[in-house]
């Protein structure tokens, strides 16, 4: 069996099954997350969610899936058939491939590259694809209101997004996840991760992500009280689940980004308790519950105010903190908190 | 033929069709596209040279920023295929000399690289080993040690252009209510809102 894992036939059907068990644990938790997202934004409006589809309505989920994926699919008469049908293909492929290489713990990554935030980056960036196809090919009003405002907003956040992370790239000197995480670890546990030194850009990033991924509060490309539903409204039955369900992957995968870059990844907070995968799952979670607080307790921004945000005040903030992390970085400030080159890459 | 050939032939014919598509179809985003699947072999091919960095960039700044600027514009374009389709053979000529001399600079650059004399050094100067150096690094050390003025200038001509491009297309309308967000942030909610308890039956 060893002996056959190292032929290329091997290697394949091994980086195929690595491939499969990470679209299976994403799927799942993206079942389970949308029921949660439900659940917390009920509880906030004191309503009581989904509960009749299984125990709690935990399965409320997969009946929805299933009924999306049994309904007509109804293409409109002036629709650009081939790049409506992709649209929904590549938002989600877009926002799953990206997993391919975020670790879960040390070691468990199906693709080690040196230049895995890039990657992601790069990915994440090509995500806006799928929403502008969408908004154009729809050949409608609405839906190309919602994809040009969706592409302006993606792109004004993706570029805070770079900056933040090229401060963490500063600290750790590499660009590997891997490596950003071995660079967290120290004897303080919790408060040896990069949060407390890149304090300031947590916040920056995790309002940034909720623009990237167009969620409440800056929902604009799908704000149901100006656009009806954005870039989504003629999109029906299994087109447009996959559309919501690479919505929430890639909600997911901010998640999963914040706890590599600033809390440590699959570290234990605690010093002494042993590290591992449930640490990494936790904290992703953790980071979704209040991506849905967000999302249950503000209201919607206008959008000049949007804008206005991304590029007047992030982008300044983001762009002076990679000039300030280089000097503290260069002079070892603090006892070497932002130079983590030893420990890290 | 290994499996390194039979994925650069994928990426090379794929990079090859997005470009032709890119030329000959019919509608301008349709175009667009086929010239995104075009940046994106392109940027497999990098990575089959090893040069990881270089394709994450080229997807990065090109696909990502470049050509989704492009569509926008191109999207909110109002024209008219078929009249368009009738223009192509209008074109052909000038594109057929722009692609000739493009092909000869490549020729020459290629030959150089080959066959000058000073080429057999001019190859084996750079190239750092890949065992120890990442191609991020080497290519971080070759652009702000060795070429940092040349790099600066580049930036400036960047610069440049763009408060150029700013400058151009910058007007200020004087008919156009504004948003002042300062003014907006600083309202006293006590002074603009009123509440007030309305008996039934009676009103204000």
């Amino acid at each position: 069996m060893a002996e056959f894992l190292q032929t290329p036939l091997g290697i394949a059907l091994l980086i195929l099954a690595q491939g499969l068990a990470i679209i299976a644990f994403v799927m799942i938790s993206l079942l389970f997350l949308v029921y949660g997202d439900r659940k917390i934004w009920a509880a906030v409006q004191m309503r009581r969610g989904p509960n009749i589809v299984g125990a709690f309505g935990l399965l409320q989920s997969v009946a929805d899936a299933l009924k999306y994926v049994v309904k007509e699919v109804v293409i409109p008469a002036g629709a650009d058939k081939a790049v409506f049908v992709l649209a929904p293909l590549v938002a989600f492929v877009m926002s799953m491939i990206a997993w391919a290489v975020i670790p879960f713990n040390d070691g468990w990554v199906l693709a080690d590259l040196n230049v895995a935030i890039l990657y992601v980056f790069a990915v994440s960036s090509l995500e806006v694809y799928g929403i502008i196809m969408g908004g154009w090919a729809s050949n409608s009003k609405y839906p190309f209101l919602g994809s040009l405002r969706s592409a302006a907003q993606m792109i004004s956040y993706e570029v805070s997004i770079g900056l933040i992370i090229i401060g963490v790239v500063l600290s750790t000197g590499s660009l590997n996840f891997t490596d950003i995480v071995h660079a967290q670890a120290g004897p303080y546990g919790f408060f040896s991760w990069y949060w407390l030194p890149h304090l300031p850009m947590v916040v920056l990033f995790f309002i940034s992500a909720l623009a990237e991924t167009n969620r409440p509060p800056f929902d604009l490309p799908e704000a149901e009280s100006e656009l009806v539903a954005g870039y989504q409204v003629e999109y029906s039955s299994t087109m447009f689940l996959l559309f919501m369900a690479g919505e929430y992957i890639a909600i997911f995968l901010m998640c999963a980004l914040i706890t590599l870059l600033f809390f440590g990844g699959w570290l234990s907070p605690i010093p002494g308790l042993p590290d591992g995968v449930l640490w990494m799952v936790a904290k992703m979670v953790f980071f979704f519950f209040i991506f849905a607080m967000v999302k249950a307790i503000t209201p919607r921004y206008r959008y000049d105010q949007l804008m206005r945000i991304g590029w007047k005040v992030f982008l300044p903030l983001s762009l002076a903190w990679v000039v300030i992390v280089a000097f503290l970085a260069k002079y070892e400030a603090f006892g070497g908190a932002w130079a983590r080159w030893a420990t890290g890459g | 033929m290994g499996v390194a050939d039979l994925v650069f032939y994928l990426f090379a014919i794929t990079t090859l069709a997005g470009g032709l598509m890119t030329v000959v179809s019919k509608n301008p985003v349709h175009s667009v596209l086929w010239l995104v699947s075009a940046f994106l072999s392109a940027a497999g091919l990098f990575i089959l040279l090893g040069a990881e960095f270089v394709a994450m960039l080229l997807v990065i700044v090109y696909v990502g920023a470049v050509m989704v600027l492009f569509l926008f514009v191109v999207m909110m374009l109002d024209v008219d295929y078929e009249e368009l389709r009738g223009q192509m053979a209008k074109y052909v000529p000038l594109a057929l000399l722009i692609g000739t001399i493009f092909l000869m600079d490549l020729g020459l650059a290629f030959g150089n690289w080959e066959f000058a004399e000073t080429a057999k050094a001019a190859r084996a100067a750079p190239a750092p080993d890949l065992g120890e150096l990442h191609n991020t690094a080497a290519l971080g050390r070759l652009i702000y040690d060795d070429y940092l003025y040349l790099f600066q200038a580049a930036g400036l001509i960047l610069l440049v252009a763009m408060v150029g491009a700013i400058v151009l297309s910058l007007r200020h309308r004087k008919d156009v209510k504004r948003q002042n967000v300062v003014e907006q942030m600083h309202r006293d909610p006590a002074k603009s809102m009123e509440l007030k308890d309305v008996k039934p039956g009676q009103g204000l």
